[in-house]
């Protein structure tokens, strides 16, 4: 009762919603980069929020099904097709045992999920079954996906057609702006490297991954070059003594040392991920409270959209 | 995050892990998670249940009432350790900066009692310290792309063993045949924070026989 990997594309990961409450290990969360894209893939096939999918980044996953289930890809748009045929992204899919199940490149973007009814059958490690490979913790014995992998999922035959209306599904642009909710050492950057940072526009560099993605930008000077080892949460800022920001992601290290001036929105550092390297940013501090409402207005409505039947 | 300073210190330290404890049982449920670390503890929270001011509300009441305990209860973990140039690359360099012979470098890493500050970058890399003043040496200008797993290594006044291979800047002495991250047996970590590690020098044999890898 599997799937099993024909090519696994640029890097696949098994995720799940991530790891939590193990940074006193020195464990890092992992899980889905676009949570967006992630938490809709399991909605649509009416799965528990944190079944296992696979995040695909850039695209060209190859798969041969050998039970007869559900599948759907959210995310970033990468062409799907089962037996040759195309098929539409944000939208439950029916396949049996014997089909061969495509994904192409991205157009825009770089992160799509693919997840089946029920998710996929992995064994958990510190509660989760996130793949993070730098830890080799997760998914299988802590890899990306290789040809020749049977990933175990469940036999379904009822599952209803969800599809998620074209007008509702998230634009993956190349500019963003990132809400900043200013950080802890924010006083060690005098006024005019604040303006500076926030007045400027950053290119994503070469250098991102799912630790963190490392910005190119007019450099931001601190009056420190760094401070005891603290905790890093999702989204810091960093700004190493070459003044170019660092924003830390889902597999970042738990403690560092590097001054920083704040912390993405969640949300923001999220969407951030869908961004290819030359994409432009700008940062846009908030305030707690408005960070709250940011967050609750998505939860009530970004993630909360009517699904559509496909009958 | 709340500080408690700004020095690596045992005092504060201490603070730090019973502050830790509290915060822990005040936050309940709200509490995503905790990095406590040399001097300040991080508060992950989920603000979909609760919001900053009451975040910062209870966490206030809890820390100005903690006190670091007079004598802290934990344990002692003693760490055997093969020091020696073919595994430890930077041992030399080390003697002849401090101006010691290899076995005065070694006298002087076994001699201490280290704290465990933090443990983090790396799953089951634990950060302790104070490392006597005469081998405390910078990191690499240029960090490894690979150190060995087990390898022991000084940054500065720290001290601590790679629980993997890692890419790794710290000065390498030697190699500790105790698996400090395994994932598979409970607790996956010989430490926690707080506790008490002393080092012991073994021989090559014996390194080899407790599962040492030389390579």
């Amino acid at each position: 009762m599997s799937m099993r990997v024909v090519q696994p594309g640029m890097l696949s990961l098994l995720q799940d919603s991530g790891r939590q409450g193990q940074h006193r290990l020195g464990l890092s969360n992992g899980g889905p980069m676009d949570r967006e894209a992630f938490h809709y893939c399991n909605r649509l096939l009416q799965n528990s929020p944190a079944s296992t999918a696979i995040e695909i980044s850039v695209g060209g996953l190859q798969l041969e099904t050998l039970v007869d289930t559900y599948i759907c890809l959210t995310g970033a748009p990468m062409p799907l097709s089962i037996n040759g045929q195309d098929k539409p992204l944000w939208e439950v899919q029916r396949v049996c045992a014997g089909d061969s199940i495509q994904v192409g490149f991205a157009r825009t973007g770089c992160r799509s999920y693919f997840g089946v009814a029920d998710g996929f059958t992995i064994e958990a490690r510190f509660g989760s079954t996130a793949t993070v490979v730098r830890e080799n913790i997760g998914g299988l014995q802590g890899r990306s996906l290789q040809a020749g992998d049977q990933l175990p999922c469940p036999t379904t035959n009822a599952r209803k057609q969800y599809y998620l209306a074209a007008r509702d599904r998230p634009r993956y642009q190349k500019t963003l702006t990132v809400r900043v909710i200013p950080g802890y050492q924010q006083g060690h950057f005098n006024r005019v490297e604040q303006r500076r940072f926030f007045g400027s526009t950053y290119t994503i560099s070469e250098r991102c991954d799912r630790m963190g993605y490392r910005l190119e930008g007019p450099a931001i000077t601190c009056d420190i070059e760094g401070v005891l080892s603290e905790g890093i949460c999702f989204g810091a800022i960093q700004l190493p003594p070459d003044g170019q920001p660092i924003v830390l992601l889902n597999d970042r290290q738990t403690i560092g040392g590097y001054p920083k001036i704040g912390a993405a929105l969640s949300l923001d550092a999220a969407r951030m991920t869908q961004l290819v390297p030359g994409s432009s940013v700008h940062f846009a501090p908030i305030t707690h409270h408005t960070a709250r409402k940011a967050l609750e207005l998505a939860r009530r409505f970004t993630l909360c959209k009517p699904l559509q039947e496909r009958r | 995050m709340v500080y408690f300073g700004d020095v690596m210190d045992t005092q504060t330290s201490a603070r730090v892990q019973a502050a830790t404890r509290a915060i822990e049982h005040v936050m309940g449920e709200d509490l995503v998670d905790l990095v406590p670390s040399y001097a300040s503890v991080l508060i992950l929270y989920n603000p979909l249940r609760t919001d900053h001011l009451s975040v910062a509300r209870r966490i206030r009441d809890v820390v100005s009432n903690v006190s670091a305990p007079a004598a802290l209860g934990h344990r002692t973990v003693v760490l055997p350790v093969y020091y020696a140039p073919e595994v430890g690359a930077d041992l030399e360099l080390l003697a002849e900066r401090a101006d010691l012979p290899i076995s005065g470098v070694v006298e002087l890493h076994t001699s201490a009692e280290y704290r465990v500050y933090a443990i983090g970058f790396a799953p089951g890399f634990a950060y302790l310290g104070e490392v006597d003043e005469r081998i405390a040496a910078p990191r690499l200008a240029t960090p490894r792309a690979l150190v060995p797993r087990g390898s022991v290594a000084i940054a500065d006044r720290q001290t601590a063993v790679y629980p993997s291979v890692s890419p790794g800047g710290w000065n390498l002495i030697g190699r500790c045949p105790v698996p400090m991250f395994d994932p598979d047996v409970q607790p996956s970590m010989p430490v926690s924070v707080g506790d008490t590690v002393r080092f012991e020098p073994i021989s090559r044999e014996r390194f080899v026989t407790l599962g040492g890898d030389l390579a």
